[in-house]
């Protein structure tokens, strides 16, 4: 890789990196001002109007916010469940911000997972998070199957005693490609979803279906591959009986054959990663 | 000289109202102090076996009921049982014990049902912390009982009303004149004692003691003054000013579990517990009444203890069932085979009901995983054991290091199971030991050793064994499984009729295909290759992972089976219907056996 291509990859990088940023400050901010008695529905707007205000236009998708058993999508059965309900906020409650805003054409997608005064059990699925996020790292810088490692978060969830809850996702999905989008003046979204990213996906679903790849990362066959470079969006999602943690962030995979740099994580200045060094200090 | 079974007792004598109480007193006195009452016809003895368990933590005081014992009665007797009087009694002995600081209550049938009076009238408030009531509603609460129902007669309520009007026969018995005195001091009172053993199941010894026909005689004179008052003209603010722990025995021939349905009315604080057991459980089940009053006058004497516990919140979150909390709250669980799979799961639903867990498992660190997670959900204490179930000596160990520090167990799930499928002829020896020494021999080892312990304490409990809807099922891929399973079914049966006897129940579960880690670990006789092995159980593991039943399903089920004592379980769709097949129409499940599954 010439320097040239590696300062212009470092450039989009940055403006990953920087609207990665612009969540998380979303995320903390609005759940700074959560409390007892808000609804779903009412942090959801709160995401959207704190990102409105910072210049954002179109969405990979529109914010979600889970409250209580539903951080666990608890009998969860159709896709509309996902979306924001009137489930109010209460002390002890864990609750999770997902959000996926484009800026200046960057799209992140990041997932929140906080609480409501303390909670031992959520902050112990806090923590073991931490084997997750290694993990995953680990295994696409060994090149395996995005499908075998699937399946070994899958094995490590149920050592630890979680059930597996981006099960639930669309597609079973535990990440999914995010690129590029272009600037439009109309950003319409489709069930909450910005169409003009779902024509990006789309468009790398075909061309990958016709490559033996996909842009979602599942536990079926079409994800049989090794990783293939790009930037993408992991959210492995661990449920408890009634409490879910997961965080979401996202995984630049690189086609350089050195380890360090065929995968990474875009970035490590993140809540859930600072309060594991502060955790270990 | 003290009481029978209250050796060590102080003894003190408390005139009031011109009568004079017989109090002892039992324990360090700088304690918190347990007021226990005693009901009908009882004298104080009957708390014998919980006082000495109390008097350990607290500073334990015992009374006779005027009339009763060695207290002397009142006269005339007509009109001296006025629960006025005995609120005076109440007030006067908590005044010579406990002076400065309010007491606990505790109260066993009509001591409960006096004891109601004391927490519900205005001249006691400060004088009670909390109130653990074992049998006898409120006379008011009960009037209002049946107010409502009659006022409103539901099919359903109608059917409550009668219900408990046919339990209170011995009532209506008691308000007759002359009849019940003659009847205690001639032949009911001669028997009584071989009755209560025979019928309620009390353990011989020196309860009752000798004062019983005559404490039996005047004590109708707590009926006559009281009932007809009350049920007639109940009061309208009987409403509790302390904390109220709630204790039901579920056979209590006497009193319904519907009388208590809209307590929560009545009492701002209110814990449920349910006990399977008879009406005298202060003499069937001293150590879990001991265990559940300990607790509760712990809660309300520690401010710090008061403090809300995650437990509620999780429970109520994640929808735990009340009836599960009030039953295994603070009871004993070990589950084998706890690193995974429905043992896991059970030990979780259980300590989501506030049971304290014993997780036990080949795998060490799988089990104190299991006891870390129990811990945070709600179990108040949880381990993990490291133990191979088919070794009976380690087995042997582990009941010796459970009892000594944990206590006897009060649920013991045998759950522990290994898989192995392949043709009888390409099973070996060694793999039909390895499936035996596992499925079999651990439940046995494990019914052995607890369950014996169990028998041996006399105050309940309950065994679950995990069998598998095989066990009906028969197969020709799954002879040593099958057989295994089935023979698991069968001792559970068999020991059910025996322990039936001893108050322990015991249950089959019959789960089906249930999404657990069993099939990663499951032999295929016949196949020697590594990776061939390696690629069934993958295979097996994602049939299971379609079928996507979970295990925390069976753990639902197993709590179900110990709360409602249900002998075999199926779980599954499948399972329930390979049960009822077996039963119907055998034979289709003997073509259905002969189907070879794809390699």
């Amino acid at each position: 890789m010439t320097s040239a291509v590696a300062s212009e990859l470092t450039a989009e990088l940055r403006g990953f990196r920087e609207v990665q940023q612009l969540s998380y400050a979303c995320a903390e901010a609005v759940a700074a001002q959560l409390k007892p008695g808000v609804t779903e529905r009412q942090a959801a707007r709160m995401q959207r109007e704190w990102l409105y205000e910072r210049g954002v236009k179109d969405w990979f998708h529109r914010p979600f916010a889970w409250f209580g058993d539903r951080t666990a999508f608890v009998d969860f059965k159709i896709p509309l469940q996902f979306f924001p309900t009137d489930r109010r906020l209460e002390a002890g409650m864990p609750f999770i911000l997902d959000m996926a805003p484009v800026h200046k054409g960057y799209t992140a997608d990041i997932g929140y997972s906080g609480c409501l005064g303390l909670n031992p059990l959520h902050d112990k699925l806090l923590a073991d998070l931490r084997d997750h996020r290694e993990l995953i790292l680990r295994e696409v810088r060994e090149r395996r199957t995005l499908r075998e490692i699937y399946e070994d978060v899958d094995r490590l969830m149920v050592r630890q005693g979680y059930a597996n809850r981006h099960r639930a996702y669309p597609f079973g999905v535990i990440a999914h490609k995010i690129d590029r989008v272009r600037e439009r003046r109309f950003a319409p979204t489709l069930f909450g979803f910005g169409t003009q990213s779902l024509k990006g996906l789309a468009s790398d679903a075909l061309r990958g279906h016709r490559d033996g790849w996909s842009p979602l990362w599942s536990p079926y066959k079409f994800s049989d591959h090794p990783p293939t470079p790009g930037l993408w969006a992991v959210e492995p999602h661990l449920g408890f009986r009634g409490t879910g943690a997961k965080f979401e962030e996202i995984l630049v995979v690189t086609d350089s054959r050195d380890p360090e740099q065929s995968a990474f994580w875009l970035d490590d200045d993140l809540p859930h990663v600072r309060r594991w060094n502060e955790g270990a200090v | 000289m003290a009481g029978a079974g209250l050796e060590g007792a102080r003894e003190r004598r408390v005139r009031t109202g011109g009568i004079e109480l017989c109090v002892a007193e039992l324990g360090d006195a700088d304690r918190p102090t347990v007021l226990l009452v005693h009901g009908y016809p009882d004298s104080k003895e009957v708390w014998s076996e919980v006082a000495v368990r109390l008097a350990e933590e607290f500073h334990v005081v015992l009374y006779d009921v005027r009339g009763h014992g060695r207290s002397t009665a009142p006269a005339p007797l007509r009109g001296g049982f006025t629960l006025e009087k005995l609120t005076d009694d109440f007030l006067a002995v908590a005044d010579a014990v406990s002076p400065d600081r309010p007491v606990h209550l505790v109260g066993h049938d009509w001591g409960s049902v006096q004891s109601w009076e004391f927490v519900t009238v205005r001249r006691t408030e400060g004088r009670i912390a909390s109130f653990t009531s074992v049998s006898g509603p409120s006379l008011d609460h009960f009037g209002h009982w049946i107010k409502s129902r009659m006022t409103r007669p539901t099919p359903r309520r109608v059917g409550q009303l009668l219900g408990q009007g046919a339990k209170s026969w011995y009532v209506y018995m008691l308000h007759t004149p002359a009849l019940p005195e003659l009847a205690w001091r001639g032949p009911l009172g001669r028997r009584w004692p071989k009755l209560l053993e025979r019928v309620e199941r009390i353990p011989a010894g020196d309860y009752p003691t000798a004062s019983l026909p005559d404490d039996a005689a005047t004590g109708a004179w707590l009926y006559r003054d009281n009932v007809r008052a009350r049920m007639l003209r109940p009061r309208p603010d009987a409403f509790a000013h302390a904390p109220v722990q709630l204790i039901t025995p579920t056979g209590d021939a006497f009193l319904s579990e519907r009388l208590y349905d809209d307590l929560g009315t009545w009492v701002p604080e209110l814990t449920r517990r349910s006990l399977p057991a008879k009406h005298w459980v202060p003499r069937t089940r001293p150590d879990q009444l001991a265990a559940w009053i300990t607790d509760f006058v712990r809660t309300h004497e520690e401010p710090a203890a008061r403090a809300p516990r995650p437990v509620a919140e999780t429970a109520a979150r994640s929808g735990v069932r009340p009836e599960y909390a009030e039953r295994f709250g603070g009871q004993l669980v070990l589950v084998t085979g706890a690193a995974g799979g429905i043992g896991r799961a059970t030990a979780f639903a259980f300590a989501e009901a506030g049971a304290r867990v014993v997780a036990v498992d080949r795998d060490a660190e799988g089990a104190a995983r299991t006891a870390e997670m129990a811990r945070l959900i709600g179990a108040p204490d949880a381990w993990g054991e490291a133990v191979d179930v088919s070794d009976e000596q380690a087995m042997e160990k582990l009941a010796a290091k459970v009892a000594a520090e944990y206590g006897i167990v009060d649920v013991l799930v045998n759950n522990a199971g290994i898989g192995l499928t392949g043709s009888f002829f390409e099973t070996s020896s060694e793999e039909w030991k390895r499936v035996l020494d596992v499925n079999l021999w651990g439940v046995i080892h494990g019914c052995r050793v607890f369950g014996a312990q169990m028998a041996e304490r006399g105050q309940g409990g309950h065994i679950v064994n995990t069998a598998s809807a095989a066990a009906f099922q028969p197969s020709r891929a799954l002879s040593a499984y099958s057989t295994s399973k089935a023979a698991v079914l069968m001792l559970s049966e068999c020991l059910r009729a025996e322990l039936a006897g001893r108050d322990i129940g015991v249950s089959a579960i019959c789960p089906g295909i249930v999404n657990t880690g069993i099939t990663a670990t499951t032999r295929f006789a016949g196949v020697t290759d590594p990776a061939e092995e390696k690629r069934r159980q993958r295979k097996a593991s994602r049939l299971y992972g379609l079928r996507n039943y979970p295990p925390e399903k069976v753990a639902d089920a197993i709590l179900g089976a110990v709360l409602h004592d249900r002998a075999v379980v199926p779980v599954t769709p499948e399972a329930h219907g390979v049960h009822a097949l077996s039963r119907l129409a055998p034979g289709v499940l003997r073509t259905l056996a002969r189907w070879q599954p794809p390699a």
